[in-house]
């Protein structure tokens, strides 16, 4: 069974500084494979900070891993050059996060559909790149003669991102990585913008890595998810597992800050400790300092421990369990 | 339209809390607030008639979809609709000032002492090369110009404290502060001259979860501590529920239904509030996407009769010629649906 994409040991570190060089390190040594034949929704989700959108600048090839290798169908992403990389491009598409910044406000919204279409010479006609793009617009429930030849600013934020999805789905790709494509639209269109991710991924095949802080809509659209915090894996697996039984202390605490619609199911009475506004150079667990467990052992860092067969938490608290190793992670979550 | 909702006991509030709002007098009455835009391609109602009334003590959540005119009755309640918009008529009384009387002047001075604003983004309007005790100092001295020195820095120390921030906050600037610490710079800077009604446009809507909840607990307390009314301006119908006494839902410019939280979660009336419920995910209906049908209206071009008609189910042959009224209900709600033409009570 071939892999569509493969992070070996994945870090990424900031460096600045010439002579007293100071690192962060956004994210640490992630292991993870995505199937090529068995689409799937995986989320990942963490609170500012904790490496989600480095994650997304690594899988879409505009960083480079400090350490270890991206693989995509076999091939590492950093050596690819000429049609491997277009081909590449092509097939990793992204929806962000802000659905107005995106566009051109000189252009219609047409501009944002035909430069792909011409880039990647996706038709022969021009009426056969009208057709692509009427279709495409239909596939996320857009009316094509409300949108072309409007300019953005006579569209809603919800239409403009269905626009974004849109244009990915023109290109075909195999995997798309949605950065917090939910998190500036209203509540009403959420819905609608998530069925139609959730369509792409059924009827059309594609992979889907949703990053968000949003556990609620993670937990409505995904299958597996994993918890990141200061670049690590805190918690991974099933989603339903692990939102409707978080183990990790910060997932706890993560669960427990869900607004969720529903006067009987309050906000926990833990109170929450600030995270300190520095660090994450020390050694050990990066969330003791704010965590209420926290125990001598978790100086050093902790390994992934099996709490069942489809989720994972690093934590001590689970030292009683088997062990997971980190390039195992991607066998915790469910296709 | 009055809505005065003393009957009904706030269940998230204390009895000893409940008891304070049932005997006190509203400390806002907002009455028949028109707002209209003058744009190049018309005129815009951004606020069609609303009326409400708030008790100190009490949190409103108002929500709506964008356009709806939540951000606009904020801005309106604080008299800072900038041309083209235009306030056309109405009444903010707070306790027994009606703001829209006031002149230039008297306006400023009731700005952040009787009522105060968090803006939307918030963590980007503190000024990037001030330090925060500056500013706050700005802000207090402008209001009390008498006051020492020692009592300003004094009053300023006791806000940031009131809001959870270290002392050692006061001599930093905005840079070092992470977002939800900003954001409650802006809540302590709010409060500072205890205002009767605090206005908060989507005070965590950049933020994530576990600051969110930091952030909301913060003005629940500071609210506590100075008993003010709150206005919680957003989308996020979860956050409401678990913050909000009272929610009033904004469509097209117009209030169409104000319950307590409870009403408006277990039997919404309205059917744009009906719809705005039955969309909430839960953990329950895992995977079921329920959207509204349709896109909310552009106000320059507002359908006949009741602007929800083309989107409702529920629509009768008068809703796209008759516009509803506001009428309360039995028990004290409010809507706007012609549904309820038989049931209102007449008081």
């Amino acid at each position: 069974m071939a892999d569509l994409l493969q992070l070996e040991n994945v870090s990424k570190a900031y460096t600045r500084g010439l002579i007293n060089t100071h690192a962060t390190i956004a994210l640490r040594n992630i292991s993870l494979t995505l199937k090529e034949d068995e689409p799937t929704i995986l989320t990942v989700a963490g609170e500012s900070g904790s490496g989600k959108t480095t994650l997304a600048m690594l899988l879409l090839g505009f960083i480079l891993p400090t350490t270890g290798r991206i693989i995509y169908r076999g091939r590492n992403i950093s050596t690819l050059y000429g049609e491997d990389k277009l081909a590449y491009r092509r097939e990793v598409q992204a929806v962000f996060q802000d659905p107005f910044a995106v566009f051109n406000p000189f252009y219609t919204v047409d501009h944002l559909l035909t430069v792909p279409i011409k880039h990647f010479k996706l038709a022969k006609s021009r009426a056969d790149a009208r057709n692509k793009m009427e279709e495409a617009l239909t596939a996320v429930g857009l009316r094509p003669e409300d949108i072309l030849g409007r300019f953005p600013h006579q569209l809603s934020g919800g239409q403009r991102q269905r626009i974004n999805v849109a244009r990915a789905l023109l290109l075909k790709p195999r995997l798309l990585i949605a950065d917090e494509p939910v998190s500036m639209v209203d509540a009403s269109l959420r819905a609608t913008i998530l069925e139609t991710l959730r369509n792409l991924q059924r009827d059309h095949g594609v992979s889907i890595i949703y990053i968000t802080h949003d556990l609620t809509t993670a937990y409505h659209i995904a299958k597996s998810i994993i918890v990141l915090y200061r670049g690590g894996v805190m918690e991974a697996g099933d989603v339903d597992a692990v939102i409707k039984d978080p183990r990790h202390p910060y997932t706890q605490l993560l669960v427990d800050s869900i607004p969720w619609p529903n006067l009987d199911q309050r906000w926990g009475a833990q109170p929450i400790k600030a995270r300190e506004a520095s660090g994450g150079s020390g050694e050990g667990c990066r969330f003791r300092s704010r965590c209420p467990m926290a125990m001598d052992q978790c100086a050093s860092e902790p390994p992934l421990y099996e709490i069942s067969r489809r989720h994972t938490a690093s934590c001590f608290l689970y030292d009683q369990q088997p062990e997971v190793v980190k390039e195992r992670l991607s066998e915790m979550l469910p296709a | 339209m009055n809505v005065t909702l003393m009957q009904s006991a706030m269940e998230s509030s204390t009895p000893m809390h409940a008891l304070r709002a049932a005997t006190a007098d509203p400390v806002l009455r907002v009455r028949n607030l028109e707002v209209t835009y003058y744009t190049d391609s018309g005129r815009a109602k951004a606020l069609d008639n609303v009326s409400f009334t708030l008790n100190s003590g009490e949190k409103l959540g108002m929500v709506g979809e964008s356009g709806s005119g939540k951000s606009t009755m904020a801005l309106a309640m604080m008299r800072m609709i900038k041309p083209p918009g235009r306030i056309e008529g109405g009444q903010v009384i707070v306790g027994d000032t009606d703001l829209m009387s006031l002149d230039q002047e008297g306006m400023r001075k009731a700005r952040l002492s009787k009522i105060a604003y968090i803006p939307q983004g918030a963590m980007n309007s503190l000024n990037p090369v001030m330090r925060i005790g500056a500013q706050m100092v700005d802000a207090v001295k402008s209001h009390l110009p008498g006051e020492p020195k020692a009592a300003i820095e004094a009053r300023c120390r006791r806000a940031l404290q009131s809001v959870d921030l270290d002392a050692s906050v006061f001599r930093m600037y905005a840079h070092e502060l992470s977002g939800g610490m900003k954001q409650r710079v802006c809540i302590a800077i709010g409060i500072l001259l205890d205002p009767h009604v605090i206005i908060a446009d989507e005070p965590t809507s950049a933020l994530d979860v576990v600051t969110q909840r930091q952030v909301m607990e913060t003005i629940d307390n500071v609210q506590k501590q100075i008993n003010a009314a709150v206005i919680l301006i957003g989308h996020d119908m979860g956050l409401m529920a678990q913050f909000v006494d009272k929610v009033a839902v904004m469509y097209a410019g117009r209030l169409v239904e104000m319950s307590t939280v409870r009403e408006m979660f277990t039997d919404p009336k309205h059917p744009y509030a009906r719809a705005l419920i039955s969309s909430l995910p839960s953990l329950e209906n895992k995977g079921v996407f329920q959207g509204i049908p349709g896109l909310a209206p552009s106000l320059l071009r507002l359908p006949s009769g009741c602007a929800f008609h083309p989107r409702c189910s529920s629509a009768m042959a008068m809703c796209g010629t008759t516009r509803p009224e506001p009428r309360i209900l039995p028990g004290g709600r409010s809507v706007t649906c012609h549904l309820y033409d038989g049931e209102a009570s007449h008081g």
